[in-house]
């Protein structure tokens, strides 16, 4: 198990919080899932967004993307505790190591008629999103992008039309050739 | 090895493989098959105890007094759920605990079934790791994997859940040779780079303090051996947590004493004043820091720690040193007697002055009274009269803790078993059948409080089964000690249900139980009454009647810093009420 360098020197004092993004490599085994959850709950510690799906089919590897907000004492501590579980091979933390790219996909379902129709339409070519149902009195749109862009999407359809959304949480890579 | 057999014979084979010789448990509908193959063999003693968390805090005494994996067997459904105590509290002591319990078949789990619970998840907060068993063929692979992460790294306790049917199906049993654990690999070799930062610090230190805890006891008597000659060598004084009592001798110069909220003054200030703080397998837990914005402000801090969740967690470290205790004492101990740089030795021997001079506050020092026994000068007369002898103390959670911990000199580790993390009342007497099983014939002495013991009084019963002659040397002052003292220092003196009404006449119920019983309540017969018990070879109750109202000092109240400690003689009526301010009261 990957665990952090013994002399790490930790000099940042500031309690204000910020945001992490985590990448976190496990065994996909039963209750996984909720060992990590439970950790989060148990702790007090923050999940913004929390993304789980298995990677690694012939290993048996899920990869869990959790972006969570702390002071960065507490971050260090989520690092750590997590990385102590034992079905956790590795815990990387995306936003200190480097640019990393976070993606999101939502589903977005706006109700209307005559010009609201159009303006929709419109605006989900500006966010290059695209539809994925139509009837003549709806559409479901999927755009795909950062957090806050499909935030700012969301809040344009508000006022034409919008049913619900769906998101799937944030996934995120390490830009560059190398891997977690 | 390899050969087929049922899972429950695989249990069994397990265990032998893993060295265990003694298990303690309960049996029940859904570990049956497993309690009929422990009949039938002679490997494995299996102690029969009364209550199912009784089980946990034995295999806790077993394992802490003996360095050893402790094991603990029970049924499904309620059988499981007893245990959570003894497993919450293996978890924040850290102590390698492997249990295993009886599931309902896999076709009835999630059907509400008899005496069904879902094991695995209510213990997932309170184990290191857990594993519900859904096939033989993962069962053999499965139990190896429970001794390996229960006793790597940082110790745990485990939990294996084995369905009835799983326990009943054949397979093919591998042996633990074959076994190799995917992903948990703990570091135990720290970086050199960072053991030569912090020697180089500790050589530069003027005013340097070791604070030690109970990873170097978890590390094994290796470690201790190893932490005695660095200590020596440096010449530092050094303080220990409550569960790192014994891994420095208590009757040595260096030592002083315990440190935290019922620690010696001079431990406290020491620690408040240092300029250099060696933190050794200990991870600054709230009863020792205090108030952590007053917490040692002039020092630097060196941490060594296995588990890196310890670190900067509370309080931010200077070095942070990731490894196993002995590995890193070791390199210590040979970087500093390879190093041209030596402390300041009249910077060192001004140290030592001014804790001499705090040592002379002489801050354990109480009232004797002729008339009646003093809760301190009980334990007094027992550490001095059981000196020299085979001696292992266990507690329960108290008053009657912390003058054990404050009045009982260790000499040894692994002598010493006591509930610090979670506080357990009631762990003290089940440890003791723990610790008697893994030394029957050495003197087992449960120092208890009236209240704590009747937590978990019926296991007495056990120690009759099973002639263990472990000795209940009980503190009793009719109250809930530590209780009624924080209700003095918080509630106004209002003592609300500390009382203990109705309390059992101990010496008729250890004739009851078949025990000896032995009433003292007199300074003049303390000393025959405690050579009475050590002299029986049965179990014993011992009621020591001591003066009711005593309180445990010196004391940090919450919420304040270690230099700021209230101290026996100060602690009047009017200090003890205006001790802990408002901000203090939330900290409990």
């Amino acid at each position: 198990m990957n665990q952090p360098a013994s002399a790490y020197f930790l000099v940042n004092r500031s309690d204000e919080p910020e945001t992490h993004t985590l990448s976190v490599l496990v065994d996909n085994e039963p209750g996984v899932l909720a060992r990590v959850i439970g950790l989060f709950s148990g702790r007090g510690y923050n999940i913004e967004s929390l993304t789980v799906s298995e990677t690694e089919h012939e290993t048996h590897l899920s990869r869990i993307t959790i972006v969570t907000m702390g002071a960065p004492m507490v971050i260090e501590q989520i690092k750590n505790q997590l990385a102590r579980l034992v079905p956790v091979h590795k815990v990387v933390d995306l936003t200190t190591s480097g640019a990393a790219i976070e993606r999101e996909l939502a589903m977005v379902k706006v109700r209307g008629k005559g010009d609201q129709r159009v303006e929709a339409l419109r605006l989900a070519d500006a966010f290059r999103a695209r539809v994925i149902d139509a009837t003549t009195e709806s559409f479901v749109f999927e755009i795909t992008g950062k957090g806050d862009k499909i935030d700012q999407f969301v809040a344009l359809m508000q006022p034409l039309g919008l049913v619900e959304v769906a998101r799937t949480g944030v996934a995120a890579l390490n830009r560059g050739p190398e891997g977690m | 090895m390899t050969r087929e057999m049922t899972g429950a014979e695989m249990v069994i084979q397990a265990l032998i493989d893993q060295g265990v010789e003694d298990i303690f448990g309960y049996p029940g509908g859904a570990i049956l098959p497993i309690y009929d193959e422990i009949y039938q063999q002679d490997n494995i003693r299996h102690i029969l105890v009364r209550h199912e968390q009784g089980a946990g805090h034995a295999a806790e005494g077993y394992a802490r007094s003996t360095g050893k994996v402790g094991v603990a067997l029970v049924t499904s459904g309620p059988g499981a759920t007893n245990m959570v105590t003894a497993l919450t509290d293996a978890l924040l002591d850290s102590i390698p605990v492997v249990c295993l319990t009886g599931q309902v078949p896999t076709h009835l789990i999630g059907n509400d079934a008899f005496q069904e619970c879902d094991t695995v998840g209510i213990t997932r907060q309170c184990t290191k790791h857990n594993w519900l068993v859904r096939s033989v063929d993962d069962l053999p692979r499965i139990l190896h994997e429970a001794f390996y992460v229960a006793k790597t790294g940082r110790p745990g306790p485990v939990v294996v859940d084995i369905p009835k049917d799983v326990q009943f199906a054949t397979g093919t049993y591998v042996g633990p040779k074959n076994i190799q654990h995917k992903t948990y690999r703990p570091r135990v070799k720290a970086e050199t780079a960072s053991v030569k930062a912090a020697v180089e610090l500790m050589s530069k230190a003027r005013k340097p303090i070791f604070y030690t805890g109970g990873g170097v006891i978890n590390s094994g008597p290796e470690a201790s051996h190893l932490l005695r000659e660095l200590v020596r060598l440096t010449g530092f004084p050094i303080t220990s947590t409550l569960m790192g009592l014994g891994a420095y001798p208590a009757s040595d110069k260096q030592w002083l004493g315990m440190l935290g909220m019922h620690g010696t003054y001079e431990s406290n200030l020491a620690m408040h004043d240092c300029d250099v703080m060696v933190c050794i397998g200990a991870r600054f837990d709230d009863r020792i820091t205090g108030r952590l914005d007053a917490f040692a402000p002039n020092s630097q801090k060196i941490h060594v720690d296995i588990d890196p969740s310890s670190i900067n967690k509370n309080v931010q470290v200077d070095i942070p040193i990731v490894g196993d205790v002995a590995y890193v004492l070791e390199d210590m101990i040979r970087l500093w007697r390879s190093s041209a740089a030596q402390p300041d030795k009249a910077a060192i021997a001004a140290w030592w002055q001014q804790i001499d001079k705090w040592r002379a506050r002489k801050c354990l020092a109480y009232t004797p009274r002729r008339d009646a026994i003093m809760p301190q000068y009980a334990i007094q007369r027992l550490y001095e009269m059981t000196k020299g002898k085979d001696v292992f103390i266990t507690t329960e959670v108290g008053q009657h803790q912390m003058w054990a911990a404050q009045f009982f000199g260790f000499e040894e580790p692994n002598r010493w078993m006591t509930s610090g993390g979670l506080g357990t009342m009631g762990y003290g007497l089940p440890s003791a059948v723990g610790v008697q099983v893994a030394h029957p014939d050495s003197l087992v002495i449960d120092i208890a409080g009236d209240a704590s013991v009747m937590m978990t009084i019926q296991e007495m019963s056990t120690a009759v089964q099973h002639d263990l002659p472990i000795k209940i040397f009980i503190l009793n002052n009719q109250y809930m000690g530590m209780v009624r003292q924080w209700q003095q220092l918080l509630h106004g003196n209002r003592l609300s249900h500390s009382y203990m009404e109705a309390l059992p006449d101990f010496v008729k119920l250890a004739d009851a139980l078949g025990c000896h019983g032995i009433l003292c309540d007199h300074p003049d017969k303390l000393d025959d009454a405690i050579a009475e018990m050590t002299e029986v070879k049965k179990p014993v109750l011992f009621d020591c009647r001591v003066v009711n109202l005593a309180n445990c000092f010196p004391m940090i109240p919450s919420g304040r810093a270690h230099n700021d400690m209230l101290l026996p003689d100060e602690a009047t009526d009017e200090e003890i009420e205006s001790a802990i301010g408002e901000d203090g009261k939330i900290m409990v």
